[in-house]
């Protein structure tokens, strides 16, 4: 206990523990954004998908007026 | 046509989860440099046990969720459930090897060695994470969505059932001749250290529930707009599930 | 509970006459025990080396017995006869538990003093009761898992490598009791009595594994 150094600022030793400190922290901040850009590249492939969805429902959408304007008596 | 049961709305409070994540997460990491006394024999080093102990907490009782989630599958035969589960177990491998990369960093920097046999929590550990590393092979080899759930589920279950009894077995093994290397000790952490703790657990328990939200909300998602799309564009619209623990 | 008899009367009859299990077990626990003489190059080893050795001999021997135990189900439409009759689906659990565990006895009885001939240094006579203990209490829990992860393998594609793949690191609890426990009968100085709390982690294994196993066989039958 008597040992025990109250830190009031970090001083950031740049021997040979910090190293392995930070490391341990980049480990950590790395693997949160390897997974966010994994659902980054999942997310653009969704809008993609909803993109070609709606320009369908559209298209479909005009066929269907085109037709109905054409059965206009 | 598939009948889906009613989608929950998985999204729901991702937002205040989220920011309650990234608050405590801050608040911790601000704890750990700038207020959290050194340690007498480690020193600076000891740092990484703010990071190390509650990832390996939370992915533990992630894979124990999993089971849980596991048991409600086998016993409403709801699929949302399953997938509850595998997201749960998919998440907690992940923190899972965070946890194990940085004990193994810990241990290099305390102990000279990338490994150490002679720490059973970390022993332990790597055997519970070769056992759930082999959930996704298992799903992935089972053709029949229904049955892949059902017997991952199973899987999940005797595999929860498993984190505590290996914990046993492996202390048993230790033997109490060496000296526990990496811990402090469960009560005898000094009063500052284990607010700093404590914060931390909470802020990556809180990273845990909200990525776990985040995958399911966004697995649901993809999912609606795969069946949306198999309705209005017909059936080859759609790509092939490949692998994927969605019930379709 | 007679049901399971009779499944078990019928595994072994069928192991009886093909042979097929347990003659390829012990000799690949033979053969595996010249190949750890000359991987290891010592003449004999004894305490927890040869335990260690034994432990993982009879593991993968015994790996040979669960990959091919629900087998005969599977190809001649045992599981589906099982469904249609009238009989509590987790006796099948019990029976091929049963006969693996017959399997594995029956290995030890052939690999055990194939040990002590081949390897182990120390006099095996006096080993002998408490090595019978640790094995027979592992081999509890090993048929238990074995049959569990049997069950759920036959039906993946992956067949074979699955189930060791899964079992392996559900049966390290066990295994580890195993190879510690059997270390004091096997010391070189004289055979000591086995640590009490080995024994007290295989059964606590055993039951936990066979009540769990209980539990879940049910929903690995359904169709």
């Amino acid at each position: 206990m008597s040992g025990l150094v109250l830190a009031a600022a970090p001083a950031l030793p740049l021997h040979t523990a910090g190293k392995y400190v930070a490391g341990a922290y980049i480990v950590f901040v790395a693997l949160l954004l390897i997974y966010v850009a994994i659902m980054a590249i999942r997310l653009s492939r969704t809008e993609r998908d909803l993109v070609e969805l709606n320009r369908a429902l559209e298209q479909r959408a005009q066929e269907d007026s085109g037709r109905d304007l054409e059965h206009v008596p | 046509m598939t009948l889906l049961p009613p989608t929950p709305n998985y999204g729901k409070g991702l937002r205040g989860l989220s920011l309650a994540t990234v608050a405590t997460l801050s608040v911790a990491f601000a704890l750990v440099f700038f207020y959290a006394p050194l340690d007498a024999d480690q020193g600076f080093v000891q740092k990484i046990f703010y990071l190390h102990v509650p990832l390996a907490i939370v992915a533990l009782c992630g894979f124990i969720l999993g089971g849980l989630f596991a048991i409600g599958h086998l016993r409403t035969g709801d699929r949302a459930w399953d997938m509850r589960s595998y997201v749960a177990i998919h998440m907690s491998l992940i923190f899972a090897l965070g946890a194990l990369i940085t004990g193994s960093i810990w241990a290099k920097a305390s102990w000279g060695h990338w490994w150490v046999w002679n720490e059973p929590t970390l022993v332990s550990f790597l055997i519970v994470f070769l056992l759930f590393a082999t959930y996704q092979p298992l799903r992935f080899s089972i053709d029949d969505p229904e049955r892949q759930a059902r017997y991952a589920s199973v899987f999940a279950i005797v595999a929860g059932a498993f984190v505590p009894l290996n914990f046993i077995a492996v202390r048993l093994a230790q033997g109490f001749v060496h000296p526990r290397v990496l811990t402090l000790g469960g009560g005898n952490l000094p009063g500052p250290m284990r607010l700093t703790f404590l914060v931390s657990l909470v802020g990556i328990a809180l990273l845990f529930a909200t990525l776990w939200k985040y995958e399911l909300t966004a697995k649901s998602t993809r999912m609606q707009l795969r069946a949306l799309r198999r309705r209005v564009l017909g059936d080859e619209a759609i790509r092939p599930l490949g692998r994927s623990a969605a019930p379709s | 509970m007679r049901t399971a008899l009779a499944v078990l009367r019928k595994d072994l009859r069928l192991e009886l006459r093909t042979f097929e299990t347990v003659p390829a077990m012990a000799l690949f626990a033979v053969t595996t025990f010249v190949i750890f003489h000359f991987g290891l190059g010592q003449a004999t080893i004894s305490g927890q080396l040869a335990a260690g050795v034994l432990t993982v001999t009879v593991l993968f021997s015994g790996m040979l017995g669960i990959n091919r135990l629900f087998v005969t189900e599977r190809e001649q439409g045992g599981f589906d006869a099982f469904l249609l009759a009238p009989v509590d689906r987790t006796s099948l659990l019990l029976a091929k538990a049963a006969a693996l565990f017959t399997f594995l006895v029956v290995l030890e009885l052939i690999a055990v003093p194939a040990f002590g001939l081949l390897l182990l240094g120390p006099s095996l006579g006096p080993a002998l009761p408490g090595l019978a203990v640790v094995l027979l209490l592992a081999d509890l829990g090993i048929a238990v898992i074995g049959t569990l992860v049997s069950a759920i393998a036959v039906h993946t594609r992956a067949r074979d490598l699955i189930g060791p793949v899964i079992g392996l690191p559900l049966m390290i609890p066990a295994l580890i009791a195993m190879a510690r426990g059997a270390a004091a009968p096997l010391a070189a100085h004289g055979a000591a009595s086995v640590p009490l709390k080995w024994l007290e982690v295989l059964a606590l294994y055993d039951v936990v594994f066979a009540l769990l196993a209980y539990a879940v066989f049910d929903f690995l039958l359904e169709e």
